[in-house]
């Protein structure tokens, strides 16, 4: 039984990584048409070197994915810290107001929007891209950073202002240096979060103003070449790399092995 | 404490700890209003428009939009392939993920088990525009399918299921499978061996063990799987466009189509509305049961 489990376990992992390891190899396949067998090349990587466009949308993507990590976790820690720290009445809306931007389909949210925005004035393009992101990041590091919160003891930090220390000053000293892997943590989830979205992109980008996730669909749209799957190799490298990061800061392996 | 050396009297500390409380919190739900709350309520004005208030424009009510599903009976066929996909993606997902969520959490142990958990989930993080790319190269004709089908078979017919219907779930369960794997094994792993081992020692075989034991008590797990799922399956649009192709017509590329193609917002607008209300009752009625069974423990 035991063995059949692990099998089974097995197979469904290949089942989710073949299809990817697929797209992989095709990068490095000389044929521009996919044919089989595989001829090694690394002609398709050369010439994202000279596509322009994609160029620019992943310096986008990198410019949105860092400002949104770095709003996004300042604004969410804390939103946090009040959160997990203070008692106060409607507190527990304020934690189901995290739920819409996670729960809501993407597309319901990013249709609204562009909605809004092209109706205020505040249109499309990167601001609008960057209000976006920060928006579906902020919930995530408010949970990410409140769970680390919860493993503290919130009692040092009123030790040290009963000893004379100032509020900001015993956040600083006590609260946070024990704090920063879940800050850490949260900032690269935001950058993930960020990097990795497509939906809500779409809606608010322009023509000439794209991130990565958009530009690489419009190629599919426009029709498969192996350059697509150059820099999807490359984009699956770089964000698989953050999420093992990611896992090694919040031990997301479940609980730690103490045996 | 500050109120003893006489700065602050304890009307004017808790007065001045209300402060810092909306300081903290102003930030991060001023920008969730500006970029969710507002755009939602503004979806939902226009909504009740006959046209987007662009220009000159004069506002005029409506609630037309609300009843296309009346006026236009090929959106019932939309909706019910939209309603097909969420049910076979998320029926195969439970089919498939529940039993290797169990054998993670029972079948495996310490490191091994945290290296394969992390290997479930590590593709859930990483782009979902690429995983869907990727079976492109699997399923088309010619492609990795067919190719390792003929290397068999040399004179069986071509496989290309590329621009079908199985494509698209095929894909989707690809997607989702990760989420339905964590749920499942969050309330696998909370199992009390205890119990197990009471069975045992009184007699139970191992079937009978995951009928009455495992199984009963994954459910929870299951049910919030499936919700995580059909959810957003319901209103995916970038799968049913890249693998369905033109079988791929779906309430979600429908509603696309309404903000990129035909601009008509308003429609749109109801439509999504439409869909988020049913989004909220399949979470109302499902975290009633939930909250059942958990208060039934």
């Amino acid at each position: 039984m035991i063995a059949l489990g692990r099998t089974y376990l097995l197979a469904t992992i290949a089942f989710l990584y073949l299809p990817i390891a697929v797209m992989v190899a095709m990068a490095f396949n000389d044929s521009a048409l996919y044919t089989l067998p595989i001829e090694p090349s690394l002609r398709w990587f050369a010439s994202l070197a000279v596509n322009a466009p994609l160029q620019l949308a992943t310096r986008n993507s990198l410019l949105i994915a860092s400002a949104t990590s770095v709003i996004a976790t300042a604004v969410g820690a804390m939103a946090a810290l009040a959160l997990e720290r203070k008692r106060f009445r409607g507190r527990s809306l304020l934690r189901l107001l995290l739920l819409p931007p996670i729960a809501i389909p993407w597309l319901i949210v990013g249709t609204a929007m562009l909605v809004f925005f092209f109706w205020t004035g505040i249109g499309r393009g990167i601001h609008a891209l960057l209000i976006g992101h920060v928006a579906l990041a902020i919930p995530y590091v408010v949970l990410i950073v409140g769970a680390g919160l919860q493993t503290l003891r919130a009692d040092l930090e009123e030790a040290a202002m009963s000893l004379g220390s100032t509020p900001i000053h015993a956040f600083f000293s006590i609260t946070l240096p024990p704090l920063l892997p879940s800050v850490l943590a949260a900032a690269l989830f935001a950058f993930a979060v960020s990097l990795d979205q497509f939906v809500i992109s779409y809606f608010l980008s322009t023509p000439g103003v794209s991130t990565l996730p958009v530009e690489i669909y419009s190629s599919i749209r426009k029709g498969f070449t192996p350059e697509i799957n150059a820099i999807s190799t490359i984009f699956l490298g770089v964000s698989s790399a953050l999420v093992l990061v990611f896992a090694q800061l919040s031990h997301l392996g479940g609980k730690r092995d103490s045996r | 404490m500050r109120s003893e050396n006489g700065t602050l009297t304890p009307r004017g500390r808790l007065a001045r700890r209300e402060w810092t409380t909306a300081a903290l919190l102003a930030p991060a739900y001023s920008w969730l209003t500006l970029a969710v709350f507002l755009p939602l309520g503004a979806m939902l004005f226009f909504s009740f428009l006959k046209a987007a208030p662009f220009g000159a424009r004069p506002l005029q009510f409506t609630f037309d939009n609300y009843l296309a599903f009346v006026r236009r009976p090929y959106l019932i066929d939309v909706a019910w392939t939209s309603i097909q996909i969420g049910l076979w993606t998320t029926g195969l997902c439970a089919l498939v993920g529940l039993p290797a969520a169990i054998a993670l959490a029972r079948a495996t142990r310490g490191r091994s088990q945290q290296v394969l958990f992390l290997l479930i989930v590590l593709p859930f993080w990483t782009n979902g525009l690429v995983r869907v790319f990727s079976w492109t190269m699997v399923l088309r004709e010619g492609g990795v399918l067919d190719y390792a089908l003929h290397l068999v078979a040399p004179s069986a017919p071509s496989v290309a299921l590329l621009y079908s219907f199985p494509a698209i779930i095929i894909g989707l369960v690809h997607a989702y499978l990760p989420y339905m794997i964590l749920t499942c094994y969050l309330s696998a792993a909370a199992i009390d061996d205890a119990y197990i081992e009471a069975a045992r020692s009184l007699g139970a075989r191992t079937p009978m063990i995951f009928a009455k034991i495992v199984l009963p008590l994954s459910l929870p797990g299951l049910i919030s799987g499936a919700i995580l799922i059909f959810v957003p399956v319901i209103g995916s649009f970038m799968e049913p466009r890249i693998l369905g192709g033109r079988v791929g017509v779906t309430m979600g590329t429908v509603i696309e189509d309404q903000f990129v193609q035909a601009f008509n917002w308003p429609l749109g607008a109801a439509l999504s509305f439409t869909m988020l209300a049913v989004v909220l009752i399949i979470f109302g009625v499902s975290s009633r049961a939930l909250s059942a069974r958990f208060g039934a423990q």
